[in-house]
């Protein structure tokens, strides 16, 4: 398998406060990885530095074999690596086909077009004309996901996808996720939800404050590991 | 009749405030920025056609075309270089920096043409009017300069609703920070608001350069008749701005009628009075 | 940590210091018509009337956040409204002037009522607007001389004293007392419970809110404040003047543009920044008020350097780099 994001010894900074040290990561082509981790635990600010959101000049982050620490968030994503951001984060002013039309902004090819975003979450299309905020918080993700989808990303990031919905909703949008990777698009999501995120992944990374404290497959890990990894307990025991 | 007719004049001079205010607006919808110089750029523009047409004797198309073609490209340019560094959620600097450009067109002007007031002479296009009623005649070119503005709103509306360019533009006022993630570039599409505004002021310069006398310190009082008209309007509804004109025009036709020296401070008034009553514009935008 | 360090080993000597070129500058001021001329002594007035307007703007500005373009409607309201006491009331110029800062006042209740309607950016727009409104109407007013404006009789400037030179003497410690008293106002502001609050305003608007400042209630009050203290420069502006005409009294590149520079230039949010920008500002148009437009041009362009390159301005970068501050508003705890 060939090493889509190799990560390695990621910091990052709030001015004084210190949020990441030294995270080392590697996802492999069409491959699952899931983040799980508390509330603080540096997880979004993981992300926010791969998409460029966060600063990370002078850093060790490698994308398709090519460096792109310290990138402009535009040409990171034009490399191919999209986000589904935390809290949907759609624009209200834009219907729902305007916003998945604004994810095809770079122009990039592949397997993704309105036609298969429509086909994926079938919900939408009726809806294509509705501004994208007046759509149920489970559509809204949707539009997000599409969102993203539509730049043909070969990897996709998602932060915090089944926040805030009903379990039976989260359900319909994780069931989008093996559907996602039969197209060849490697999937890292950030969740809080460990039952979801063993369900989907193939290998699984712990964050505790700032660090990473576990990783593997789903099925080597005890649900006591990663209670340790999670909550920091038991830890010297 | 008079009254009519003062009516119907400050409709059309309504229309050279939309043109005024449709820039303005869009600065203000895309980037959150004013542009204290808005004025100063209008009056620019308006230096700008009598220079081609008169001075250098061009084509008036040829002149028309450069102008348009000069003020966008400095838009666009002034944006990306210089004002894009100073955006952010201060509102100080932006309002510093074209508050000091402001100063300087107005004193490069000053220099490069000196106070004397101007005006582009149209002949035929200024004599001719359509005579409706006894004492009530429509001039050809206020109704030329209505009809630009009702045809330069109707082209941002198309832009900003029916092309990639407004999906953009939305988007990025929307949420400036997510777009990136989508690929968007903010510096390029900011310019390119700053680039289209301007492409509208270099509109309003040449009609302003058309209907009255103009000096360099004409720029400040355009400023205040654009503002005025996005805030009768609403914010975010260009439609509005439309309506925001026309009722500032015709407030200050209909001041002129009751006393000459009173026309600017009656269009003030109008505005201070939709303050007062409601202060979110006459038309504020719905959410659709 | 250094910076530590650095404000516990300097506050005596500081405070010497400060002390020392407060004073020494109070004193040079003080002496002025015992040892400057004519031209010397009208410039230092009118240098003492901008440090007054340069405080006020840097006070409502820096402090609480509201950019005014309009401040030249207080300016022109302070010098009407005097004009018209000291002529048609036939009260004294000194108590004239101090009412006239108070009738202007009054009247930026209603005018703040209409400007604060609107924020940000379109709050000084409107405020222009505003100050507009004033100019076209004042020169309505017939009696006040309508759009060519009205002189002050010389007898009402004679009134101050009889001698010229006494005069002048008298003038310029009216001057002398409204730039120090602006000072010594901002000063006073800065280190009272409406100081905390402005700071609570200026870290997070929401924070100073939950808190309990009334934020809304705190910037009007400032605005009337500096409106009423610019007034009174205003009126002692045109006292000096001794002719005031709509389009000079509210003109809005004299009040509120060359204010604007002084304090960015200066560094707004403190009050070392518009002393420090009225020097400047008049060192440079003694050089440079030749050069005409140039001039004017020279001063939007360093406008803009300063805000392209340190936005804090010279005293900002100073205080940055070295922690000096001549006017300690910060409480020892």
């Amino acid at each position: 398998m060939t090493k889509l994001l190799e990560v390695s010894g990621l910091t990052a900074h709030y001015g004084d406060f210190q949020a990441l040290f030294g995270i080392d990561m590697t996802v492999e082509a069409g491959e699952t990885v899931a983040i799980i981790g508390s509330n603080g635990a540096g997880k979004s600010t993981f992300l926010r530095s791969l998409t460029g959101l966060h600063s990370t000049r002078g850093q060790d982050i490698r994308f398709c074999d090519q460096p792109i620490a310290g990138m402009a968030a535009d040409q990171i994503h034009k490399r191919g690596l999209a986000m589904v951001p935390e809290g949907r984060r759609l624009f209200r002013s834009l219907s729902v086909e305007e916003n998945l039309l604004i994810g095809a902004a770079g122009k990039r090819k592949g397997p993704w077009s309105l036609a298969e975003v429509y086909s994926l979450f079938p919900d939408l299309k009726a809806k294509k004309n509705n501004p994208g905020t007046a759509l149920s918080g489970g559509q809204q993700q949707m539009v997000a996901i599409g969102r993203a989808l539509m730049s043909n990303p070969t990897l996709l990031l998602c932060d915090e996808i089944s926040l805030g919905l009903a379990p039976k909703v989260i359900k319909d949008i994780y069931e989008a996720v093996p559907l996602i990777r039969e197209r060849g698009t490697a999937i890292l999501v950030v969740e809080q939800d460990v039952g979801q995120a063993l369900a989907v992944a193939d290998r699984i990374y712990c964050f505790m404050e700032g660090r990473v404290s576990l990783t593997g497959t789903p099925d080597s890990l005890s649900r006591e590991q990663i209670a340790n990894a999670y909550f920091g307990i038991g830890e010297a025991a | 009749m008079v009254w009519i007719n003062s009516v119907i004049q400050g409709v059309m001079l309504g229309g050279l405030y939309a043109l005024f205010a449709a820039g303005l607006s869009l600065m203000f919808g895309v980037m959150r920025f004013v542009n204290i110089a808005h004025g100063d750029f209008i009056v620019v523009g308006a230096y700008l056609i009598v220079t081609f047409i008169v001075s250098w004797g061009l084509h008036p198309a040829i002149g028309v075309a450069m102008v348009l073609l000069l003020v966008a490209c400095a838009g666009y340019l002034n944006q990306r270089v210089l004002l894009n560094r100073v955006l952010g959620k201060d509102i100080l600097p932006p309002i510093l920096v074209t508050f000091g450009m402001s100063i300087i067109i107005q004193n490069g002007l000053l220099e490069l043409y000196s106070a004397d007031s101007q005006k582009l002479q149209t002949g035929w296009l200024e004599t001719t009017s359509l005579q409706v009623a006894d004492k009530l005649a429509i001039g050809l070119l206020p109704a030329l300069m209505f009809l630009t503005a009702l045809g330069v709103i109707a082209m941002l509306q198309f832009i900003f609703y029916r092309t990639p360019l407004g999906r953009m533009l939305r988007a990025t006022s929307d949420d400036p920070e997510i777009v990136p993630l989508m690929g968007g570039r903010n510096a390029h599409t900011f310019a390119l608001a700053t680039g289209l505004a301007s492409l509208v002021v270099g509109i309003a310069g040449i009609w302003l350069a058309m209907k009255t006398n103009f000096d360099p310190a004409a720029g400040p009082a355009r400023l205040l008749f654009a503002f005025e008209a996005v805030i009768i309007g609403g914010l975010g509804n260009i439609w509005g701005t439309l309506l925001g004109g026309i009722i500032l025009g015709v407030a200050q036709t209909i001041g002129a009628q009751i006393d000459a020296g009173v026309q600017i401070l009656a269009g003030h008034l109008a505005f201070l009075l939709v303050l007062v009553i409601r202060p979110t514009g006459l038309f504020p935008k719905v959410s659709h | 940590m250094t910076m530590i360090a650095h404000t516990q080993s300097k506050p005596v000597l500081q405070f010497g210091a400060s002390v020392l070129i407060l004073g020494g500058a109070l004193l040079v001021l003080a002496s002025a018509p015992f040892w400057a001329g004519r031209a010397e002594l009208r410039l230092l007035m009118e240098a003492l009337s901008y440090l007054a307007l340069a405080q006020m703007w840097n006070l409502l500005a820096g402090y609480t956040g509201l950019v005014s373009v309009g401040q030249q409607a207080f300016v022109g309201l302070g010098g009407y409204l005097f004009f018209a006491l000291a002529i048609f009331g036939g009260i004294g110029v000194v108590p004239a002037l101090i009412l006239s800062a108070f009738g202007t006042a009054i009247i930026a209740i209603p005018t703040g009522w209409l400007a604060f309607r609107l924020n940000g950016a379109y709050f000084a727009i409107g405020t222009w607007v505003i100050a507009e409104v004033y100019r076209l109407g004042v020169a309505q007013v017939s009696a006040l001389g309508g759009g060519s404006g009205i002189s002050l009789p010389v007898d009402i400037a004679r009134s101050l004293a009889e001698g010229r030179a006494e005069r002048e003497m008298v003038m310029y410690y009216i001057a002398f007392a409204i730039g120090t008293a602006s000072v010594l106002l901002v000063w006073g502001i800065l280190k009272s419970r409406w100081g905390l609050a402005m700071t609570a305003i200026r870290d997070s608007e929401l924070a100073a809110e939950t808190i309990g400042v009334n934020t809304r209630r705190l910037k009007f009050s400032v605005y009337v404040l500096t409106a009423g203290f610019t007034a009174l420069a205003g009126g002692f502006l045109f006292l000096q003047k001794l002719r005031i005409t709509p389009d000079a009294a509210f003109s809005v590149n004299d009040w509120t543009a060359f204010v604007l520079f002084i304090v960015v230039i200066g560094g707004l949010g403190t009050i070392e920044g518009p002393i420090i920008g009225t020097i400047l500002f008049f060192a440079l148009r003694q050089v440079a008020a030749d050069w005409g437009t140039w001039y004017l041009m020279l001063m939007g362009a360093i406008a803009i350097g300063v805000m392209l390159m340190d936005k804090r301005g010279i005293w900002g970068w100073i205080a940055a780099r070295t922690g000096w501050s001549l006017f300690p508003t910060r409480r020892l705890l």
